[in-house]
C-alpha cells in the first residue's frame, strides 16, 4: 500500500494541443501531474489547467449511477429504456427521428461505435459532435483546397517557421503549450509573430506585428496577400502548375474583394504601413505557419476564411514542408479523432462520405442492416430539427449544448419537447442535464476511460486510465454497445474492450483504400492488445507498412481531390452576418479565457483556476464605458435578439470601440445570467454548419443592483431570487461575489435550510445596510454570508483562512465576520481580570517574569485592582507556576 | 502628633479608602476602623463564588491582619457605631466605648430590602448581603432541596447560581419582564436566562411574589396569580437600601443616602461619606468601582489633595453572572436616533450590541465575550468620533490595532 502506484502516462483532457501527461495517482483518490517529456506534443510542458487536473478527480460533482425519469435506476432498466426507446422512435417516424449528439472529448473508440450504430443500424446520419462549434470550417476548407480533411503539418513546424502568423487565435491563453514553443522559436531563431484578431489579446500583447482588424475582414486582408503575392511574383509557378487547379479565378475575385491596400485598409480598418508590413514579412519569409483558431473558424465564412489562407500557402507552395503550413489550432482533446470516425453528420465513416461507392464500401465492412444514404443534421439544424418534433429521440454524450450552442436557452427549451432525451455525462449537474432527461447514464470520466484521441497535428496518443470507473460509471463505447445489443445488433457490437474497436476502426481506414483516402491506420489494424496499451504517440497516416507515421503531408503535390490537384477557392465577399443597428449597436465577440475550459465542469472544480477570472465578464472599450456610464466591476446588461446576460464590466482599451468581449465558460450551474450561448445568433457557415459566435449585435446598458456581497458554501446551490453571481472553487468549496436586488433575509434563509443543525453567528449594522451571517456545523464553517452596499462588502479572501479550518480556533470565530484576520498579536486567551481586561496569557508571562504576588501582579498589569475579585485567580495561578518551577528543580535534583 | 481619624464601617470602601490613604499620608493620621461585622473586611463581590463553593472564606479576605497591623490600623470588628457627637467629634459605640476625631468617614455601606409582604419575616426567608447570610444560605443548602430567589437582578441571579452549584433546586422570580433590565437589553437578557436555564434554574419573568407561606418557616411563595410555589427557603435579593440611620441622627443632612459634596463632605466639614452609603448630586451608587473611586479621591483630600475632586461616575457593570461574562456601559437601549450594531454567535454563547449616536459611541452591552468592554467604556467615555472604526468596532481593538498598523 506504501509503495508509490507508477506513472500512467496519459493525455490531457483540455485543448487540441494534446499534451502527454504523466499521472500519478496517491492511492487516495487524488493524483500528481506532471507533463510527459517523451510526449511530442508537448515535451514536458503543461498550461495552467492541464496542471491543475489533479484538483478535479473528486467525485462530488461526479454522476455515479444510472437514472431514468428522475430516479436511480439499475444500467439494464436504463438500456433498455433506450433501446425501447430509440426503436418505438424509428418504428413510428423513422430513422431520421432519432439523433445523436456528440462531444470532442469523448474518445475515437466511443465515437467509432456510437457512429457504427446510428449510420450502419439505425439508418440516420444525424450524429454530430460540439467540434461542429470548433473546427468544422477547417474541415470543410481543408476539403475544398486538399479533397480530404487533412492538417498538412505538424508542431515541429512551428520550432522551424521564421514567420509564425496567429489569425483569430490567443494561443497564449487557449493553446498555451504551443505558444510558449513559439516564442521559444523567436528566442532561438527571431522568428518574427504577427497577430490578426479584432481585439486586443495576451497573444496580440507580445507580437512583433498585431493587426487589429474589424470583425469577419480577415478573409479581405488574406485576399490583399494573395493579390500581393501573384503581383510581387511569389507564386510558386511550378508548383500550382503541376498540382493545383483554380489558381486565376481566385485572384480574380481576391482583387475585386481587395485590390489595393487603401480598399484594404478600409475594409479591414487597420493602418496601412501595418498591412503592407505584413504582406511584405508573409511573402518575403519562406517558412511560414500560418495558425488559426475560432477567430477564423466560428464564422457564417469560416470556410471562406480557411479557404483564402489555404490559398496564400498553396500558392507559394509552403505547405508540406519543414517550417511551412497552414495549422488548424483545434479547441477539443478529440476533434480529430471524432472527424475520423465520422462522428459528423456530413461524413460517413473513416473520412468517406455519402457517395453510393462509399455507402456500399462501408455497409459491407460493418455488415451493416441499414445503412444512413445521406448527410445528416449538423449541430445547428439538429437542434432546430428537434424544436420542430421532426426529431424525438436524442442521445447526448459528454456535451452541454443548453450552454454551448447558439441561442442556447431556446435550445434548452426544445430538449423538453423530446420523447427521449438521453444523456451521457460523468457530472450530475450540467444545465443540459436540468432539462430533465429520461435517462441519465453515468459515463467514465478522465482518469478512467481508456481509448484513444488525436490532436491538432494528427497525432493519435492513448488517454489511458489511472483509476477505476467511479461507483457504476461505464465507458460510452460500453453504453453504446449494450444499446445495441438490445437492438437486436448484438453481433456488430461485441467488442471486449477498446483496442478491438480500435483495431476495427483502423481496418475499416484501410479497408478498399490503396492511398486514396487521406485517412489510413491500416498500419495498426492488426494491434495486439499489448500493443495498443503500449502504443505511442503516432501521427497519421500509417499505411500498412509504414508503422512510423506520417510528419508532414502533401509535399509531393499529391491531393486527395478526383483530380489529384488542390483547389484554390474564389471565396464570396467578406460581409458580417447581421450588422448592427439602433437598438443592437455592438458587436459581440464571445470566446475562453486562460483558466477555464468549455462549461467549467472539470475546471470549475480547481481552486487554482478560480482564481485568475472569477466573474463572467464583459470587455468593453474605456470610450464606451464612459458613454453608457459603465463602470470598472459594476454590471452591464448584454442583450441580443436571442438572450441576455447580466455580467461584470471589465474596461479595456483591448477593446476597439463598439466591440465588447464575453467569455463564454459561465452557465447556470456556476453562476446566474451568464450564459452567453444565449445571446449568440444561430447563423452558420453555408459549408461547415459551424454557427457565427463572434460577431452578433448587441447592446450594452448599465445595471445596479441593491446590494452585493459574498458567499462561501460547501456544495454549489442557487442563489434566491434577483442576484447574480457566479461560483469559485475554493479549498473546500465554493466562494462567490454576488449583487441582489432580494433583501438579506431572503438569501440567507435560502442557504440555512440547507444545514438546519448548524450553530448561527451573524453581524448587523443595519444603518449602513451591512448583514453577515455564518452558519457553524461542529465547529467548521459550513456557509458564509456578507450582504452590504457596493464597495462596502470585504472580500472572502479574508476569511480564506478560517474557512480551510477543521474547527474554529477561538480567534478565528471571534474574527471571522470581521472578514479578516485580527492582528498576530491577539489574545484569545481567557479574561482573568475582567476591570482592566487582563488576559491569561499576560499574567501567566508576568508571573514567568518574576511578579511573584497579586501586588505585583497589580503593578504590573492593575489586574486584581479594582474588584479585586481576581484575586483567588491570581494567586492559584501565582501558586501553579510556583509548583511547576519546583518540578523542573527537582527534576535537576541527582537521583 | 497623628490626627485622630475614625471610619465607620469595614467593606470595601472603607479597605480601599484606608490602603489609598497610607499611600498618600502614612502616619498623617492615626486611624481606627470600626466594622459591624465580626471579621476582617473582605470582598463582597465574591459572596457568589463563595456560596458557590468556587473560593473558601479566607481566599476573599482583602487584606490580611498583618497588613492592618503593619500599617498601625487600629481594627476593631463586630462593634456597630451608636451615635456620633459631631460637637464633641467622638463616636460612641453600642458597648459604651467612644473614640474621639478630628476626622470621620463613613462607609456604613447599605443593607438588603425586604419586600413588604406578608410573610418576609418568617424563618428560612433569607438576604443576600454579607457572609453570615451566606453561612444561613449554607446551613439550608441540602441536594435537593427547593428554594426560591426573589430578585432577577445580578445578586438575585448569583445567589440562584451557587444554590444551584450546590444541587439545590432553585426556581428564581422577577418582576420584570427580563432579567437585570438595568444593565441588559432584551436580546442579552434573553440569552443570559437560555444559559441560567442551562444550568437547571427555572426563571419565572413577571413574577410579582404576593406573599410567602408558612407557620414560622418558609414552606411555599404565592405569586399574585395564584400560583403556589412550594420551597424549603426563600431568598429575597431585591436591592439595598443605603445605612443612613447613624448619619440622620447625627444631624447630618441624608436624602436617599447620605449627602455628599465633589469633595466627598457630609454637611458637617469634618465629616464624609464614601460607598454605598453616599448620595453624590442625587446618586447613590451600589457598585464597587464608584465606591473605590470615591475612595481614592478621599484618600487624596484627606492626605492634602485639595484639587481632587469627585465628579461622579458613569459605572460600567463587568462581571461573571453565574458564569457568563456581561459587560453594560453607557446608553444601551436604541432610541429612533441610533444606529445598532449587533455581533451575536450563538455556538460560542456571545451577543455585543453597540450603540452609536451622532458618530460616538454611546453605549454597549457584551455577553459571553466581555474582553473589549474597557475598550469600549473609555470609546463612551471619551466621546470620541467612532465612524473610522465603525465596520471593526464589535470586534475589538485588536482588528482597530491591526488596521492602524
Amino acid at each position: 500500500m506504501n509503495a508509490q502506484a507508477p506513472a500512467v502516462y496519459t493525455t490531457c483532457p483540455y485543448c487540441g494541443v494534446g499534451c502527454g501527461v504523466a499521472v500519478t495517482p496517491d492511492g487516495a483518490g487524488g493524483a500528481a501531474i506532471t507533463g510527459d517529456k517523451s510526449h511530442p506534443a508537448n515535451l514536458g510542458r503543461l498550461c495552467s489547467k492541464g496542471s491543475a487536473l489533479g484538483e478535479t478527480l473528486g467525485l462530488e460533482s461526479r454522476l455515479l449511477h444510472p437514472m431514468v425519469d428522475g430516479a436511480r435506476a439499475t444500467w439494464d432498466v436504463a438500456l433498455q429504456r433506450i433501446a425501447d426507446g430509440l426503436r418505438q422512435t424509428i418504428e413510428r417516424h423513422g430513422p431520421e427521428a432519432v439523433a445523436f449528439y456528440l462531444s470532442g472529448q469523448l474518445l475515437t473508440e466511443d465515437y467509432y461505435v456510437a457512429n457504427k450504430l446510428m449510420k450502419g443500424f439505425i439508418g440516420s446520419a444525424n450524429v454530430d459532435t460540439n467540434s461542429r462549434l470548433c473546427m468544422s470550417s477547417s474541415v470543410a476548407g481543408h476539403k475544398r483546397a486538399f479533397g480530404s480533411d487533412t492538417v498538412p503539418g505538424c508542431y515541429e513546424d512551428l520550432d522551424e517557421a521564421d514567420l509564425l502568423v496567429l489569425v483569430g487565435s490567443n494561443a497564449a491563453w487557449c493553446h498555451p503549450v504551443l505558444y510558449r514553443r513559439m516564442v521559444q522559436t523567436r528566442e532561438k531563431r527571431g522568428t518574427r509573430i504577427v497577430t490578426v484578431d479584432v481585439r486586443g489579446t495576451a497573444t496580440t500583447e507580445s507580437a512583433d506585428l498585431a493587426l487589429t482588424i474589424a470583425p469577419g475582414m480577415d478573409a479581405v486582408l488574406f485576399c490583399g496577400l494573395l493579390v500581393h503575392l501573384a503581383d510581387g511574383d511569389f507564386i510558386d509557378r511550378a508548383f500550382v502548375r503541376a498540382h493545383t487547379e483554380g489558381l486565376e479565378a481566385a485572384i480574380a475575385q481576391a482583387r475585386r474583394i481587395a485590390p489595393d491596400i487603401a480598399t484594404i485598409a478600409k475594409k479591414c480598418g487597420a493602418a496601412r504601413a501595418d498591412i503592407a508590413a505584413f504582406f511584405d514579412l508573409w511573402a518575403t519569409t519562406k517558412r511560414v505557419v500560418t495558425l488559426y483558431s475560432q477567430g477564423v473558424n466560428q464564422s457564417w465564412q469560416g470556410t471562406d476564411k480557411v479557404n483564402v489562407i489555404l490559398n496564400c500557402h498553396l500558392a507559394t507552395k509552403r505547405i508540406g514542408i519543414p517550417g511551412s503550413g497552414p495549422l488548424s489550432l483545434t479547441g477539443q482533446p478529440n476533434a480529430m479523432g471524432g472527424r475520423e470516425a465520422g462522428g459528423l453528420a456530413n461524413q460517413l465513416a473513416a473520412h468517406m462520405g455519402f457517395s453510393a461507392d462509399e455507402i456500399d464500401r462501408v455497409g459491407r465492412f460493418w455488415g451493416a442492416t441499414r445503412m444512413a444514404r445521406r448527410e445528416g443534421l449538423k449541430a445547428v439544424a439538429m437542434m432546430e430539427a428537434v424544436e420542430r418534433r421532426d426529431i424525438k429521440a436524442l442521445w447526448i454524450m459528454g456535451t452541454n449544448p443548453a450552454v454551448s450552442l447558439p441561442r442556447a436557452d431556446h435550445v434548452r427549451a426544445a430538449l423538453r419537447k423530446l420523447d427521449l432525451l438521453v444523456i451521457s455525462d460523468n457530472v450530475r449537474a450540467t444545465d443540459t442535464i436540468g432539462v430533465g432527461p429520461h435517462v441519465l447514464l453515468p459515463a467514465a470520466a478522465w482518469g478512467e476511460k481508456d481509448g484513444t484521441v488525436t490532436n491538432s497535428e494528427r497525432r493519435i496518443s492513448r488517454q489511458r486510465a489511472f483509476a477505476p470507473p467511479a461507483e457504476e460509471a461505464k465507458p460510452d463505447w460500453w453504453a453504446v454497445s449494450e444499446v445495441a445489443k438490445r437492438m437486436g445488433f448484438g453481433a456488430a457490437f461485441a467488442y471486449p474492450g477498446p483496442a478491438a474497436i480500435f483495431r476495427e476502426h483502423a481496418a475499416l481506414s484501410a479497408f478498399e483504400n490503396n492511398g486514396t483516402r487521406d485517412f489510413d491506420l491500416g498500419g495498426l489494424a492488426v494491434l495486439g492488445d499489448a500493443d495498443y496499451d503500449k502504443l505511442t504517440p503516432l501521427q497519421w497516416p500509417v499505411p500498412a507498412g509504414s508503422p512510423g507515421g506520417t510528419k508532414r503531408m502533401f509535399a509531393d503535390g499529391r491531393f486527395f481531390t478526383p483530380s489529384g490537384r488542390a483547389r484554390f477557392i474564389a471565396i464570396s465577399e467578406p460581409i458580417l452576418a447581421e450588422a448592427t443597428d439602433a437598438e443592437f449597436p455592438f458587436l459581440l465577440n464571445t470566446g475562453r479565457i486562460r483558466d477555464q475550459w468549455h462549461t467549467m465542469t472539470r475546471t470549475g472544480l480547481s481552486p487554482k483556476l478560480a482564481s485568475h477570472m472569477p466573474d463572467p465578464f464583459v470587455e468593453v472599450n474605456p470610450d464606451d464605458a464612459v458613454k453608457l456610464g459603465l463602470t470598472e466591476d459594476g454590471f452591464a446588461s448584454v442583450s441580443t435578439a436571442h438572450g441576455s446576460a447580466m455580467l461584470r464590466v471589465n474596461i479595456t482599451a483591448a477593446q476597439v470601440p463598439g466591440r465588447i468581449f464575453v467569455p463564454i465558460h459561465w452557465n447556470d450551474e456556476t453562476s446566474a445570467r451568464a450564459r452567453v450561448g444565449a445571446l449568440v445568433h444561430a447563423i452558420t457557415d453555408p459549408h461547415s454548419g459551424q454557427p457565427d459566435s463572434k460577431a452578433i449585435p448587441a447592446a450594452l446598458a448599465p445595471v445596479s443592483f441593491a446590494a452585493h456581497g459574498f458567499v462561501l458554501v460547501r456544495t454549489r446551490t442557487q442563489l434566491e431570487g434577483d442576484t447574480v453571481f457566479a461560483w469559485n472553487a475554493i479549498e473546500g468549496g465554493y466562494a462567490a461575489r454576488f449583487a441582489t436586488n432580494e433583501p438579506f433575509t431572503a438569501l440567507f434563509e435560502a442557504l440555512a435550510v440547507r444545514s438546519r443543525a448548524a450553530e448561527l453567528a451573524t453581524y448587523n449594522d443595519p444603518a449602513k445596510g451591512i448583514f453577515r451571517a455564518a452558519l457553524i456545523l461542529r465547529e467548521k464553517l459550513d456557509t458564509v454570508l456578507f450582504f452590504g452596499l457596493e464597495g462596502e462588502v470585504p472580500t472572502w479572501t479574508g476569511l480564506a483562512e478560517a474557512w480551510q479550518l477543521e474547527r474554529l480556533d477561538a480567534t478565528a470565530r471571534r474574527f471571522l465576520l470581521a472578514g479578516r484576520t485580527a492582528s498576530a498579536s491577539f489574545d484569545a486567551s481567557h479574561t482573568i481580570c475582567a476591570c482592566f481586561g487582563v488576559k491569561s496569557r499576560a499574567i501567566e508571562q508576568a508571573i514567568a517574569d518574576g511578579a511573584c504576588s497579586t501586588e505585583a501582579i497589580g503593578a504590573r498589569l492593575k489586574a486584581g485592582t479594582n474588584c479585586g475579585s481576581c484575586l483567588p485567580e491570581l494567586r492559584r495561578m501565582i501558586a501553579t507556576s510556583a509548583a511547576r518551577v519546583q518540578e523542573k528543580a527537582d527534576a535537576y535534583m541527582p537521583a | 502628633m497623628s490626627e485622630p481619624l475614625a471610619v465607620v464601617g469595614n467593606g470595601m470602601a472603607a479597605t480601599r479608602f484606608v490602603d489609598e490613604l497610607m499611600q498618600h499620608a502614612l502616619g498623617r493620621y492615626s486611624v481606627i476602623v470600626i466594622g459591624a461585622e465580626p471579621r476582617l473586611s473582605y470582598n463582597r463581590v465574591l459572596l457568589s463564588s463563595l456560596l458557590a463553593n468556587e473560593v473558601d472564606e479566607a481566599a476573599i479576605e482583602l487584606k490580611p491582619r498583618r497588613w492592618w497591623n503593619r500599617h498601625g490600623v487600629t481594627t476593631l470588628d463586630g462593634q456597630a457605631v451608636a451615635a456620633i457627637d459631631r460637637q464633641a467629634r467622638v463616636v460612641t459605640l453600642a458597648n459604651g466605648q467612644y473614640f474621639s476625631f478630628s476626622k470621620l468617614v463613613l462607609a456604613t455601606g447599605s443593607r438588603p430590602i425586604r419586600l413588604p409582604k406578608p410573610g418576609m419575616k418568617l424563618q428560612n426567608v433569607l438576604t443576600f448581603r454579607d457572609l453570615a447570610d451566606v453561612g444561613a444560605m449554607r446551613a439550608l443548602m441540602r441536594k435537593d432541596a427547593r428554594a426560591i430567589v426573589i430578585g432577577g437582578g445580578l445578586l438575585g441571579i448569583e445567589a440562584a447560581y451557587g444554590l444551584a452549584k450546590a444541587g439545590v433546586k432553585v426556581t428564581l422570580l422577577h418582576l420584570m419582564d427580563r432579567l437585570m433590565e438595568r444593565q441588559l437589553d432584551p436580546r442579552a437578557a434573553l440569552l443570559l436566562k437560555r444559559a441560567i436555564e442551562a444550568k437547571n434554574i427555572e426563571v419565572l419573568l413577571g413574577a410579582d411574589t404576593k406573599r410567602v407561606l408558612g407557620e414560622d418557616r418558609a414552606t411555599a411563595l404565592e405569586l399574585s396569580c395564584g400560583r403556589v410555589l412550594p420551597a424549603d427557603f426563600v431568598v429575597c435579593a431585591v436591592g439595598i437600601r443605603p445605612n443612613t440611620q447613624l448619619a440622620h441622627d447625627a444631624g447630618i443632612a441624608v436624602n436617599g443616602g447620605i449627602m455628599v459634596d465633589d469633595g466627598l463632605t457630609t454637611s458637617d466639614p469634618n465629616i464624609f461619606a464614601i460607598g454605598e452609603c453616599a448620595e453624590h448630586r442625587g446618586r447613590v451608587y451600589g457598585l464597587v468601582e464608584p465606591a473605590n473611586e470615591q475612595a481614592k479621591i478621599l484618600a487624596r483630600r484627606l492626605a492634602g489633595d485639595r484639587s481632587a475632586v469627585y465628579l461622579g461616575s458613569a459605572p460600567a457593570t463587568n462581571l461573571k453572572v453565574s458564569g457568563v461574562n456581561v459587560f453594560s456601559a453607557g446608553e444601551f437601549m436604541e432610541s429612533p436616533s441610533s444606529d445598532v450594531l449587533t455581533f451575536e454567535d450563538e455556538g460560542a454563547g456571545v451577543y455585543k450590541k453597540l450603540i452609536i449616536e451622532d458618530r460616538k459611541l454611546k453605549g454597549a452591552v457584551l455577553l459571553g465575550d466581555t474582553a473589549d468592554g474597557l475598550w469600549y467604556l473609555d470609546l463612551i467615555r471619551s466621546g470620541a468620533d467612532v465612524s473610522p472604526l465603525r465596520d471593526i468596532l464589535a470586534f475589538g481593538p485588536a482588528l482597530a490595532l491591526s488596521q492602524a498598523a
